[in-house]
């Protein structure tokens, strides 16, 4: 087992920068998430890592020793990818026993060990068939198999999920929680989906163009994004952005006002902000409740009413033309076209200087 | 838009036609036609009428026996020996042209040896074309793993991102263009025994010991010889079927193989030589096919010889039709590879099935 640590790492691409400087510090046995938009360079990071990818500059050590110039194979990673990367032509036994037979393990070690790594993924059944006949889920099971049998220190994986269908994204993802549980190894996992960053991380790192944007627990970044990026970028739906005029700044609590919002007071101040500027002013659709028109802080009109079922999601057009989105834990039929009023607890609201 | 021109099946026809009418005409009725006239006595010009012979012409060919020879014994029984201590055999022809053995009459001493005190003679009632056949397969068997490993080590080295590697493909890629006749032409310059390039080559990288060798006139050296330029030819076409069946191989299985530990040699053996399988079995029967059609070369730069050490069937069937007018013995020459190479495709097919 291993802890990783980057320090002000860079990629470059001929010209093009891809990762710009960074810091990361992954604990022994930790879970650790990469989640960013497409092309942000997580597959980059994560290839650096692994050793697929020079380092440009900064400096990589795996377990304390910097690996910066080792191959692959010396830095005890073991890594799952998007598309499985099995071998068409080996069976799932020949597939899982890969690395040992690589490393020329005997043959009974060999057994024990894939039949081991089949126990934990419940894959015994699977194991003289070809890759052909198995399912999108099964492959990547067997990516995963190959990477346990051989005990790396670290786990990496990149995108495993993307290419299954919904329903079973979910149970593999639960399938890959288990297993960090029971291997207590680090791992490290690079996606796209906020959903499976929140779920499976011990540590998420929020990356953007290249850079980190925000560390932290999943709850922290939930509940205490540090910018307006990772604001937008967890939770779902989206939380909403208001632009705000800032007309009174005491003890780190903000006045704030618009033409559809009442002046409220924000203790939750992201980045300084200065009367008589803009800010933004952000609220998760679930903190936001109706009422009647009069009443609550923000007013507009229904626009759309979408109904989940257990949850209703309500489009509000407010008077300034804007747009904010409510999630109601209910199930409920708002009109559209009927004037409401909503509600938010301040606590739960954060002030941006930047604009969206 | 399908308009009705597209939907129509009497178009369609149509527009197969010239070009099946083509494949018609001179590829497949030549094939019946050679299996038809090697059935008679036909030749390219006669008086005579022509005549169905069954499969005379199939036995004249490929007529074949093993004679025993006792040595020649003086009055006491004892083996008579030359000067040389060698032992005395009667002639062969006094067999061959004996009325006590009419089922040799015509045949040939193609080779013998030695058992004991007595000799076994195979005799073929065609030598030159037992040669050919010889000679054929040995070609074969020399250039298709020869020639299809070269060009896999060429495309291996090829399949790589580095800069102008491109100039690279065209150079190995260009003799193929270079029509067989041309390279044949200036092949024989090359291997020319007084003053060719490779003895010149040869001479100076030895500061003058090297003796210069015809390689084309010594019966030992022409089939080895005309065996290297026809491997220099068409590597290059070669190689780059084996680089289409490389490029099909998914890059992330080469870095999930670096990941697992796997040196270059382990990565080939498992990753890119399973994934060529395909790729390997089209280059085989091509080689094969193409190998088994060896003509041009013999044609420009030996015409068979020295002492038919380069006659090859496809030679032979030539040199019989159109040489010596006999159309008849060309075509059972023709049909005959035909079935040879047909044999061994479906052989070479069953050892690579996928099993
Ligand atoms: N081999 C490469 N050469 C040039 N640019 C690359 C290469 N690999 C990735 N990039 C660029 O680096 C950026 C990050 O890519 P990647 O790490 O794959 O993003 P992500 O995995 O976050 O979607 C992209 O803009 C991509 O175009
Ligand atoms: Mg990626």
């Amino acid at each position: 087992m291993a802890d990783v640590r980057l320090k002000n790492v860079r990629k470059s691409f001929g010209a093009v920068d891809v990762i710009n400087g960074v810091d990361i510090e992954v604990e022994d046995g930790e879970f650790v998430v990469f989640v960013g938009p497409s092309g942000c360079g997580k597959s980059t990071l994560l290839r650096m890592i692994a050793g697929l990818e020079d380092i440009t500059s900064g400096t990589l050590s795996i377990g304390g020793t910097v690996v910066n110039e080792m191959p692959p194979k010396e830095r005890g990673v073991g890594m799952v990818f998007q598309t499985y990367a099995i071998f068409p032509h080996m069976t799932v036994r020949e597939n899982m026993g890969f690395g040992l037979t690589i490393a020329r393990a005997g043959k009974e070690e060999k057994d024990r060990r894939v039949n081991e790594a089949a126990r934990i993924l419940q894959m015994e059944h699977l194991l003289d068939r070809r890759p052909s006949q198995l399912s999108g889920g099964q492959r990547q099971r067997v990516a995963i198999g190959r990477a346990i049998v051989r005990k790396p220190s670290v786990f990496l994986f990149d995108e495993p999920l993307s290419n299954l269908d919904a329903a079973l994204r979910m149970d593999m993802r639960m399938e890959i929680g288990k297993l960090h549980q029971q291997l207590e190894a680090t791992m490290i996992y690079v996606t796209h989906d906020q959903v499976e960053a929140m779920t499976l991380a011990d540590k998420i790192v929020v990356l953007r163009d290249g850079e980190v944007m925000q560390v932290g627990t999943p709850m922290e970044l939930y509940h205490n994004p540090a910018n307006l990026f990772v604001a937008g970028f967890i939770g779902a739906p989206s939380m909403n952005f208001l632009s705000v005029d800032v007309s009174e700044v005491a003890d780190g609590v903000a006045l704030v006002s618009n033409p559809s919002l009442d002046p409220v007071r924000i203790g939750s101040v992201k980045q300084p902000v200065a009367v008589g500027h803009k800010a933004t002013l952000g609220i998760r659709p679930q903190y936001l409740h109706p009422t009647d028109p009069d009443k609550g802080m923000l007013h507009g009109t229904v626009a759309l009413t979408e109904r989940l079922g257990a949850e209703t999601i309500v489009d509000v057009a407010m008077k300034d033309g804007t747009k904010i989105i409510a999630a109601l834990s209910e199930d409920r039929m708002l009109d559209p076209g009927t004037e409401i009023g909503l509600t938010f607890d301040t606590e739960q609201a954060h002030l941006f200087a930047e604009h969206p | 838009m399908a308009s009705k021109l597209t939907r129509s099946t009497g178009a369609g026809w149509a527009f197969a036609l010239p070009g099946f009418g083509l494949i018609a005409l001179f590829i497949i009725v030549p094939f019946f036609f050679a299996f038809g006239l090697s059935l008679t006595n036909q030749r390219l010009i006669s008086p005579n009428p022509t005549e169905y012979v069954g499969f005379e012409n199939y036995r004249d060919l490929l007529s074949l026996s093993v004679i025993t020879l006792e040595p020649e014994r003086d009055d006491s029984g004892a083996v008579i020996r030359d000067e040389d201590g060698e032992i005395e055999y009667p002639r062969v022809r006094t067999i061959t042209r004996s009325d006590d053995f009419p089922q040799y009459r015509g045949m040939r001493e193609w080779f013998r040896w030695q058992s004991a005190e007595t000799a076994r003679v195979v005799i073929a009632s065609d030598v030159v074309f037992m040669k050919a056949l010889v000679n054929t397969l040995m070609f074969v068997l020399v250039v298709a793993p020869v020639q299809g490993g070269l060009a896999l080590i060429l495309a291996l080295l090829i399949n790589q991102k580095l800069r102008g590697i491109n100039i690279y493909r065209a150079i190995y890629f260009m003799p193929v263009v270079v029509s067989i006749v041309v390279v044949s032409l200036l092949w024989r310059f090359i291997y020319d025994g007084n003053d060719g390039l490779l003895n010149n080559l040869l001479s100076a990288i030895t500061f003058g010991g090297w003796q210069p060798v015809d390689w084309l006139g010594n019966p030992d050296t022409a089939l080895g010889s005309i065996m290297a330029m026809s491997i220099w030819q068409a590597v290059g076409f070669h190689m780059v079927i084996w680089l289409s069946g490389l490029q099909t191989i998914s890059p992330t299985l080469y870095e999930a193989a670096e990941i697992e530990g796997a040196s270059k040699w382990q990565t080939f053996r498992y990753v890119t030589w399973p994934g060529l399988r395909n790729t390997a079995v089209l280059v085989l029967i091509v080689i094969t096919m193409q190998a088994f059609a060896l003509f041009a070369q013999i044609d420009v730069m030996t015409n068979g010889g020295p002492l038919d050490s380069t006659q090859t069937v496809v030679f032979q069937a030539v040199e019989r039709g159109y040489g010596k007018q006999d159309i008849s013995g060309g075509s059972t020459i023709s049909v005959i590879l035909f079935l040879l190479v047909l044999t061994i495709s479906l052989i070479q097919r069953w050892l690579t099935r996928e099993k």
